[in-house]
């Protein structure tokens, strides 16, 4: 493997609010190289979002980074100083937030933002600025690039702002690219396609992306790796395909099940996971997927699992019967059916 | 308040869904760039030999500002009507044949008390003076005073504001309670003693020119007219720096300045500028209360403040048109500043796309 661009090491976040310390990251490690993805997959409040902005240090006042590393090509980011931080964000560090109507600002011209970019790290003149901003537009395929540069963002559709997004954070061409929930707010043809046009970006510049999604079907199409977060810890990680075949942890077994397949029973509903995530603010002592879990055992509820090595890959899961998952599951399937 | 704002809030808040107006957008677009082949509009942009980009004129935001603001009929005519009565005040001395403080000789006094006529719009007073000559010099003041009250208003309290709404903490506590005091001084009395104050230099301390000139009054005025604006684009800022696209601006590593100045204050821009006009009227209003009150622009310099309180005593004689005219003057003036206020309050919405 590549050495790591990105090394994130016993992460720790948390947010003081009026009911109580909210654990939002609870000790995660990570790494990505350049030229790699790694998709970090979770429900709502698992933790993930945070994970990210906390590598652009952008964890604002309720919220604190408390414990761990943060390593971007061999500097610690957690004890850099403001004014250095602000030259990596934007520059090596950059991040496409989830929601293109809201990123932008309605103000000023999608051409200028870009333009905005550029010049906050890497160009001095603006008109330069503007023709490479207008060349940034091209290359994420809008047409017309040099004129709708001119356009307000109101004057974009969603697609085309996602793009007019993707290319402001690949203007500095960034080592790390942070994307999250890069297409939540697009509807699924446009997904498609805004997917298409950051895969582009990443293999031009050879970037190191950090893929957050919850959605399975983007992960399939883009991860080299995938880690898998519940209530603010990993559960699971290894490459795309042990993940997706041969999952070693119930959750992750729950996440694909529930994805509709071509090939399943279309008389059977959509298989769920019952019940819902736990309060991260006052977790339970053991397993925090044991109240919610189908192969839950008494020491799950008083013990919590650690990360381990299963499967002989690069594959880890947090499970006491991750050895014995697919034979327990098997067994599942043919008592169900 | 009026069709125009209304439906066109109308129509922009059926704004939230892009997709079919964009389609629209485009649909119009590709008609305009042939009907605008030959009209010589068109610049073409080629990078590395590869056109990117033809012809399409694009409005322009300044364009589709004032394309919003022609549609508030309100707001257009009391613009018109402010630009006349500017014009007039500010070549009152081409306009009238008389000046506003004429020798008073034997041929002046003989036109003393005359009726409003051809001659003497506005009529003319106990000394013969023309009262529509005298009004227009005192509206150039009044309008100098609420222009210039305006400015500093706008300056201070986007000032204080943008810091306390952007920083927070204890730059916006400090701020704010400073704006708190300030605001809850008796304004009236406050300004009567600033207005009347004897010496304007605070015991050498400061050179500021005394109240009864124009220049001492902004100045007056403006010490207690800069809070609501510092209030209000503080509030401006707290809700606009929650937006993503400030901490995607952020995340890209703008620095705190160019987040103030390029992407807070453009968006706080419509309420600066709407409280801005409404400051102009309050100004006025302000100005004209303090001259009635005896402080500030003395005669023989006339305000519309001092030419109402002179002709108070002629209330319910038949010499009350030189209480009226000026004051019709003074609600007239303040009544088309709110108006165009409100015009470019719905013109200047950012948010809004048409």
């Amino acid at each position: 493997m590549k050495e790591a661009l990105l090394t994130v090491e016993d992460l720790r976040v948390e947010f003081h609010t009026d009911e109580g310390v909210v654990n939002a990251v609870n000790g995660v490690s990570f790494a990505v190289a350049a030229g790699e993805t790694l998709a970090i997959v979770g429900e709502s409040g698992s933790g993930k979002s945070v994970s990210a902005l906390s590598v652009m240090g952008l964890i604002e006042k309720p919220g604190r980074v408390v414990n761990g590393s943060i390593n971007f090509e061999g500097r610690e980011l957690r004890v850099l100083a403001e004014r250095d931080y602000r030259k990596l964000r934007g520059g090596d560090l950059a991040m496409i937030f989830q929601d293109p109507l809201s990123s932008l600002n309605p103000a000023f011209r999608v051409g200028d933002q870009i333009a905005e970019a550029l010049l906050t790290h890497s160009y001095d003149k603006k008109i330069a600025a503007r023709r490479q901003a207008a060349v940034l537009l091209d290359q994420v395929g809008i047409p017309h690039a040099g004129d709708r540069a001119r356009d307000y963002p109101l004057q974009f559709s969603g697609g085309m702002r996602q793009r007019a997004m993707i290319a402001m954070a690949i203007a500095n061409k960034p080592k790390l690219l942070i994307a999250d929930e890069p297409t939540t707010a697009l509807d699924v043809t446009i997904q498609a396609q805004v997917l298409e046009v950051l895969q582009e970006a990443q293999r031009e510049t050879d970037a190191a992306m950090l893929l957050i999604t919850h959605d399975l079907g983007v992960v399939a199409g883009m991860a080299d790796r995938v880690v898998v977060m519940y209530a603010g810890r990993i559960v699971e990680e290894g490459t795309l395909d042990e993940l997706f075949y041969d999952a070693r942890h119930p959750y992750t077994r729950g996440l694909l099940d529930s994805l509709p397949r071509l090939d399943s029973d279309r008389r059977q509903p959509l298989r769920t996971i019952p019940g819902t995530p736990p309060s991260v603010i006052d977790l339970p002592p053991g397993c925090a997927l044991a109240p919610r879990c189908a192969y839950v055992q008494d020491r799950c509820r008083t013990e919590r699992p650690e990360l381990e090595s299963v499967g002989g890959g690069s594959q880890r899961s947090a499970c006491f019967r991750a050895a014995e998952l697919p034979e327990l599951a098997a067994a599942r399937e043919v008592a169900r059916a | 308040m009026t069709d125009g704002s209304g439906t066109g809030r109308g129509v922009d808040g059926a704004a939230g869904e892009p997709d079919p107006r964009d389609e629209r957008v485009r649909d119009s677009r590709v008609g305009e760039k042939v009907s605008a082949g030959s009209s010589g509009l068109h610049d073409v942009t080629v990078l590395d030999g590869e056109i990117l980009a033809t012809a399409v004129p694009v409005r322009s935001q300044w364009r589709l500002v004032v394309r919003r603001f022609l549609r508030h009929k309100l707001a257009v005519i009391s613009l018109l009507i402010l630009v006349l009565l500017g014009g007039m005040a500010m070549f009152a001395d081409v306009i009238s044949p008389y000046e506003f403080n004429p020798q008073l000789d034997a041929a002046t006094l003989k036109q003393a008390r005359q009726s409003p006529s051809w001659d003497h719009l506005g009529g003319t007073d106990k000394l013969g003076r023309d009262q529509f000559t005298r009004v227009l010099y005192a509206l150039q003041k009044s309008l100098l005073v609420g222009l210039g009250v305006a400015i500093i208003s706008v300056i201070v309290g986007v000032v204080i504001g943008s810091l306390a709404g952007y920083y927070g903490g204890w730059v916006d506590q400090a701020m704010m309670r400073f704006t708190d005091l300030v605001l809850v001084l008796p304004a009236l009395a406050v300004l009567l003693i600033l207005a009347t104050n004897p010496d304007p230099t605070f015991f050498g301390l400061i050179d500021l020119p005394p109240a009864t000139e124009v220049s001492g009054m902004i100045i007056v005025i403006s010490i207690l007219g800069w809070m609501p604006m510092a209030r209000i684009v503080r509030g401006e800022y707290l809700s606009l720096r929650e937006k993503e696209y400030v901490e995607a601006a952020v995340a890209a590593g703008a620095p705190a300045r160019r987040i103030i100045l390029r992407h807070l204050l453009p968006n706080a821009l419509g309420a600066i500028v709407v409280f801005g006009t409404l400051a102009v009227g309050l100004a006025i209003i302000t100005e004209a209360t303090l001259s009635f009150l005896g402080a500030g622009i003395q005669l023989p310099d006339v305000s519309l403040g001092n030419l109402i309180s002179d002709a108070e005593s002629t209330v319910g004689t038949d010499l009350s048109y030189l209480i009226i005219f000026p004051g019709l003057m003074l609600f007239l003036v303040v009544l088309c500043v709110n108006f165009v206020g409100d015009g470019l309050r719905d013109a200047l919405d950012p948010r809004a796309v048409r």
